[in-house]
């Protein structure tokens, strides 16, 4: 067996946990970042920071302008301006 | 010499998320939020000479907004009182007895505290947030909070997959650093 195939470096593994946060890991990709977090320091806080975060994000239910939006506004506000100057 | 300048041609590249996210908390639609900080924006605009430069034009701004959101509520309120409806449960005989369910405290429910706490840390993200660069905020906004899938987001940036997930790792990494020193 390759070590490639079952073990990833630590760049992979944060990807992967990246990846986790969105949905977007495959189970065998979240397998895999499962068995470097059991051994791996840097890759356990990385994940631990990264769950915070979005632990962080859901509990603030923080909300923000679509890019359709915010050019409303922009434009609504670039007519004003250009009457004021 | 003033601590800050004012110059609205950043406003909505800068503040306008900040500024939505601090008025839908308080009015729960979209579109009075985006009218009301349109509104901000052109009050701002009309009362520039006003503006020391003593408080950052963020601050400014949210003063303003403020009195929108008050504005706005008393509007509705003198509007809303002529045609208010009052149910009680005594008016209804087959759903005798529902209301001892329906008024048990919900567990689940936010209190003023709970609510109170969640503005602060969304204020305290945005603040995070305004210190990434322009790109990674950006990508951040519409994968995190907007909910973007990645083919959505890779379409309308034009950048590949591998480059969003680059960016997005670097504003994760940034954010739960800048989050650590100020939040947690």
């Amino acid at each position: 067996m390759k070590k490639s195939f079952l073990f990833i470096s630590c760049d992979e593994a944060k990807h992967i946990c990246d990846k986790t946060q969105y949905g977007e890991a495959t189970g065998w990709e979240r397998f895999k970042l499962g068995l470097r977090l059991s051994w791996c320091r840097f890759t356990k806080v990385y994940s631990k920071n990264n769950n915070k975060l979005s632990d962080a994000v859901q509990k603030a239910d923080i909300n923000c302008l679509k890019a359709t939006e915010r050019k409303k506004l922009q434009d609504k506000l670039g007519q004003e301006l250009t009457k004021h100057q | 010499m003033p601590k800050h300048q004012i110059d609205p041609n950043n406003w909505v590249k800068l503040y306008s998320d900040y500024l939505f996210n601090y008025t839908i908390t308080r009015v729960n639609d979209r579109e009075i939020a985006q009218d009301l900080i349109s509104e901000t924006f052109l009050a701002g605009l009309k009362s520039m000479k006003n503006f020391k430069g003593e408080a950052s034009e963020r601050t400014w701004l949210i003063s303003i907004l403020k009195r929108k959101i008050i504005d706005h509520y008393r509007k509705i309120n003198s509007n809303k009182g002529k045609a208010e409806v009052r149910m009680g449960y005594l008016n209804n005989e087959e759903a005798e007895g529902d209301w001892l369910e329906e008024r048990v405290a919900d567990p689940f429910d936010k209190t003023a505290e709970d609510t109170l706490v969640n503005s602060e840390l969304g204020d305290a993200i945005y603040d995070c947030l305004e210190k990434l660069p322009e790109k990674q905020a950006q990508v951040f906004k519409m994968k995190t909070i907007l909910g973007y899938d990645t083919e959505t987001i890779c379409n309308e940036l034009d950048i590949t997959a591998s480059n969003l997930w680059v960016i997005i790792h670097r504003a994760r990494t940034a954010l739960a650093d800048c989050m650590e020193k100020n939040w947690f």
